[in-house]
């Protein structure tokens, strides 16, 4: 049952990055091409997904939106990790002084700010695009990462390999390097597919709305809000995409799942 | 309690004070000059200057942000650079609608997901277990403006039992309101309510594993007494601060279902706040949406030590 979920999570989540590498080489049909006598047809041996209202080829389109989705999501989990992981490891290295209070506090106000309302204030000021969207995405996940560090780190501090650690002379930042890193890595890697799958629908959400990938680059959210005037006689449009987007974040969340299962020494004991 | 609640009202104030500085500041490194923006490209120099004095834009930064904040504590957000009405009645005409939307998301989503929490917790392992947390994982994934475009398509053109979009108004009676608020709030409740349901499951779950769910066992009762009587009641400090969460999400999330259904609130004003440049709005509701986010969160916080007196001392 638990490796089921790892199996089919890995499967989807496979699918679509492949997808997205793949489309780097090869699409069926070039994804800014019109070819409007062909346009809003539904799945067929020549469109495998139909055409959109320009004739675009949506099977094409969803393999070079798998590439923005995967691209977005990705770097902006990259900013909360190598933005909140040290955070994190320093706040639990100096729990309850000032850094630790600084620190957290400045995650509290993060979290003031959802990612959408980062995404508002920053496309109000620099204009919208998916450069915004990771920044936006990213903010956000800094201080999931930093809590999470923090909190899986802190108890580490207790334990007798640190204390051995410490007898033999080594600081703070060495200790959090070297030991305690390791330690939290697994937690981090499940925590990765969290936030990569909600990255996605972060990222779907803002392009809705025109705040993330802007024209040519498609993307599976404006593919979306390009359908909705559609979808009364083109229900293909916004199934399509949306299905995509479901399938990936189910995908990962399922990975997410499957890999806790595997990596939590806790659950495998209780497995046995 | 009393001491616990004061040092979280100190930090409330802390980040409400950073939280306006940061906005303040953001809005101040837009490019572009609001006067010239209202006034066209054509618009005289000291016409362009006898606006920049109405505005306050002629001021330093600290008199600015000080003004803005002082203005925000009276109730006055300033005017409207596009409109020149005060934004402050803008923002409370709009949130007749993001508002209740969100409530009744928080409702709904609360309606679903307590008796399937409930229900999959009580049937560990079980059919019914293993559908309630598929359906949970299915929801979790799925966009909630994919799941409101869904909606429209088979409640609105094809059973045409709801209006595709729109808000009629409060004036139009409850039910109307209501009723045009029904789909966007099935569609923004969705994710929460599987959410939820998840962390009701997992938290009945951990309770009905405490020593003291095994004596009312041993006392005689049987495992359904024993999760109604007793594990419900403890199970639910979690799903309450999570709740509390959600509403702030809620009130986020409306800015995007709202676009779906053309819905005249919130989100809609700042995009159009966006695409007009006119930022005082998008600063005064950025503002407005991280105040409640934060006093959610310190309420959320306060309730918490209240129920459970460890949290007091451990501060």
């Amino acid at each position: 049952m638990k490796s089921r979920n790892l199996i089919i999570g890995g499967a989807l989540s496979a699918l679509f990055v492949a997808a997205a590498l793949i489309s780097f080489a090869w699409t069926p049909f070039d994804v800014t091409q019109m070819n409007i006598p062909a346009k809003l047809q539904t799945p067929n041996s020549t469109h495998w997904l139909g055409t959109d209202h320009f004739g675009r080829d949506i099977f094409s389109m969803i393999m070079v939106g798998a590439r923005t989705s995967i691209a977005v999501a990705l770097v902006a989990v990259g900013i909360g990790m190598g933005v909140g992981v040290p955070l994190g490891l320093a706040a639990a290295a100096r729990q309850g002084s000032l850094l630790d209070e600084v620190i957290m506090r400045g995650n509290d106000l993060v979290f003031a700010f959802p990612s959408l309302v980062i995404a508002i204030l920053i496309t109000a000021v620099f204009g919208p695009g998916a450069v915004n969207a990771i920044i936006a995405i990213g903010i956000f996940n800094i201080p999931v990462f930093a809590r999470l560090t923090r909190g899986a780190a802190l108890p580490l501090w207790q334990r007798e390999f640190i204390m051995a650690a410490r007898v033999a002379g080594k600081g703070a930042s060495r200790i959090s390097l070297e030991h305690i890193l390791p330690n939290v890595t697994n937690l981090l890697i499940v925590q990765v597919t969290i936030q990569f799958s909600l990255g996605i629908l972060a990222e779907a959400g803002l392009s809705y709305v025109g705040l993330g990938a802007q024209p040519p680059l498609p993307s599976w959210g404006r593919m979306l809000a390009d359908a909705q005037t559609m979808v009364s006689f083109a229900p293909h449009l916004a199934l399509i995409p949306g299905g995509a987007i479901i399938l990936t974040v189910l995908g990962l969340n399922l990975m997410g799942d499957g890999l806790r299962d595997l990596l939590d020494p806790r659950i495998r004991v209780e497995r046995t | 309690m009393l001491r616990y609640s004061l040092k979280r009202l100190l930090s409330l104030v802390i980040s409400l004070i950073i939280a306006s500085l940061v906005i303040f500041l953001v809005i101040e490194v837009a490019p572009g000059d609001p006067a010239s923006f209202m006034l066209g490209i054509n618009a005289q120099e000291d016409t362009l200057n006898a606006l920049r004095e109405e505005l306050g834009l002629n001021q330093s930064k600290l008199e600015r942000y000080l003004s803005w904040t002082s203005g925000m504590l009276q109730g006055d957000f300033g005017t409207s650079y596009t409109y020149r009405t005060p934004v402050a009645q803008m923002v409370a005409d709009r949130l007749w609608v993001s508002l209740p939307l969100a409530l009744y998301a928080l409702a709904l989503s609360t309606m679903i997901a307590f008796p399937a929490g409930i229900y999959a917790a009580s049937r560990r392992g079980a059919p019914g277990d293993v559908a309630v947390m598929g359906a949970t994982q299915l929801g979790v994934a799925i966009p909630n403006f994919w799941f409101a475009m869904m909606l429209v398509l088979i409640f609105a053109i094809n059973l045409r039992w709801f209006s595709a979009g729109g808000f009629p108004g409060w004036d139009e009676g409850l039910f109307a309101g209501l009723k045009a608020l029904t789909l966007p709030a099935i569609a923004l409740a969705l994710p929460q309510a599987a959410i939820l349901a998840r962390v009701m499951r997992s938290s009945l779950l951990d309770i009905l594993n405490e020593d003291f769910i095994r004596t009312a066992r041993a006392k005689g009762l049987s495992r359904r007494q024993a999760l109604w009587r007793h594990a419900l009641r403890n199970a639910l400090i979690p799903v309450l601060t999570i709740i509390g969460l959600q509403f702030s999400f809620l009130l986020a999330g409306s800015i995007i279902i709202e676009q779906v259904f053309y819905l005249p609130g919130l989100g809609r004003l700042v995009f159009q706040s966006i695409s007009q440049r006119d930022l005082i709005v998008v600063e005064s509701v950025v503002m407005l949406l991280v105040f409640a986010v934060i006093m959610v969160n310190f309420i959320v916080d306060l309730a918490y030590a209240f129920v459970d007196p460890r949290l007091r001392s451990r501060t």
